[in-house]
């Protein structure tokens, strides 16, 4: 068992789910709030790494994090390295990859707040933060919890973007996922066994939790 | 003084209002569908591009223009200092009765205390239980919306309307859920209230006892068209023999 690959994946899911919590919130109240056309092609653009192969989007990223890019030598120039082959740049591209598992359930369990009760709260001189933070977040706990949930996995078993933007440097990009492909492609059957196992069990646990407490609270798993 | 000129169309409906209403108390009467809960929604500044709704005209309330279309202004709801209470009242569910009351409380910019100053945490409290008072619901105070009959969870609706101290109070049939004595009752002491207050209040209703019983002026509106404005008992002449020929013996 590789255990520093393990704590690496655990690490990278946290503090990913961390940062698409704080962009998916926002991002999603003004997709459900807002009314201007051009919020389509943010949801269309929100929605893409979903449909995109997650190998396209890593090798974007690695163009564009590079030192050919204006944007990588930015980034270069402000955190005095590059992003492409580092942790940084895996949860840069961790982040872009899980958007949509953060941004669909919040969209869904904003969308079902009654339009009534936000009407309320704009007359009594509520603004779009406040709403969301008095209102949305608190009433659509559920869909919280499980694009929670959903990004943590879905980083978990992240594995064509990280190849593509991190490589496999141990300590530093090495995931289990990476794990699980250096020991099939080398033949180790009964390892490769254990990783996956440990990847399925853990996703099994997580979406088990998030289903039973639906359950105790009637079902409602949206 | 609350002056409007609208001209709003959403698919086949289209409102066409115009009035200056001086008096300290309006009732919005017509039927089902007449238009009253879109003429309420309009005058409290909900439904700004609205998907499918065309809206035109301006709204003016104390000579402060609240919406002009021409000019693109279009004051935000929770800055027009209006107060409304629809027939489902909305309350926030996780929060209890109290709480509820208390909402507009914190949003001080947009409903200042008197004194300009913010509401401190005492103000606050003491004016939620004047209100939650004000319309018999003190003992509902720590509550939960999902606790309440209808006609409570309206009483609370309307106690919620009140405590920031709007200007501008909209009442769209609001106490459909209380029987006739109770919602008579709260009425006598709304108006006393409103009146001492110094807040122009419309209430919309289909009810034409409840539109003779406030003594208010009466905008009469069909099908999205005004049809009349005036004293309750000319422009419900017509629904007041109506309801007296119903209730003669034959």
């Amino acid at each position: 068992m590789d255990w520093q690959a393990f704590t690496l994946t655990l690490r990278l899911a946290s503090i990913t789910t961390i940062i698409l919590l704080g962009v998916a919130v926002p991002l999603a109240a003004l997709l459900v709030l807002g009314r201007a056309r051009w919020l389509a092609a943010v949801e269309a653009l929100a929605t893409l790494p979903l449909v995109l192969p997650p190998t396209v989007l890593g090798f974007f990223l690695l163009v564009l994090l590079g030192p050919h890019t204006a944007v990588g030598r930015a980034i270069t120039a402000l955190f005095g390295h590059p992003l492409a082959f580092s942790f940084d740049g895996l949860v840069v591209g961790s982040v872009l990859y899980s958007l949509p598992f953060a941004v669909q359930p919040l969209v869904a369990g904003f969308a079902a707040v009654p339009e009534a009760l936000v009407d309320a709260g704009r007359l009594l001189g509520a603004g779009s933060a406040r709403i969301v933070i008095t209102l949305l977040v608190p009433l659509a706990r559920r869909s919280l919890i499980t694009a929670a949930v959903l990004s943590f996995l879905h980083t978990v078993g992240e594995f064509g973007v990280v190849l593509m933007l991190g490589g496999d440097i141990p300590g530093a990009t090495r995931t289990l996922s990476i794990v699980l492909y250096n020991q099939v492609e080398n033949f180790d059957y009964g390892a490769a066994d254990r990783t996956a196992a440990i990847l399925v069990g853990l996703s099994l646990v997580a979406l088990a939790a998030l289903y039973s407490k639906g359950q105790m609270r009637g079902g409602s798993r949206a | 003084m609350l002056e409007f000129q609208l001209d709003a169309r959403r698919g086949s409906f289209h409102l066409q209002v115009e009035g200056r209403l001086a008096s300290a108390w309006t009732v919005i009467f017509g039927p089902s569908g007449a238009g009253k809960s879109t003429l309420l929604r309009l005058l409290a500044g909900l439904d700004q591009g609205r998907a499918g709704e065309a809206v035109y005209g301006r709204v003016e309330l104390d000579g402060n223009e609240l919406t002009n279309t021409s000019r693109h202004l279009w004051v935000s709801p929770g800055m027009r200092r209006g107060g409304m209470v629809a027939q489902q009242p909305a309350l926030f569910p996780h929060l209890t009765a109290a709480a509820n009351v208390g909402y507009g409380l914190q949003s001080a910019q947009s409903h200042p205390h008197p004194s300009h100053q913010q509401w401190t945490r005492t103000e606050r409290t003491r004016r939620v239980e004047e209100m939650l008072e004000l319309v018999g619901a003190t003992e509902l105070a720590q509550r939960r919306p999902g606790e309440l009959s209808g006609g409570q969870a309206q009483r609370v609706a309307l106690a919620r309307a009140l405590a920031p101290g709007p200007k501008l109070l909209l009442l769209d049939e609001p106490f459909s859920a209380l029987d006739g004595a109770a919602s008579d009752a709260l009425l006598d002491r709304l108006q006393a209230w409103t009146n001492a207050n110094g807040v122009q209040t419309l209430l919309a209703t289909h009810d034409v006892s409840d539109a003779l019983a406030t003594g208010a002026e009466v905008l009469l509106l069909r099908e999205g068209r005004q049809v009349s404005l005036g004293p309750a008992v000319q422009v419900l002449a017509h629904e007041r023999e109506r309801l007296l020929h119903r209730l003669t013996p034959l």
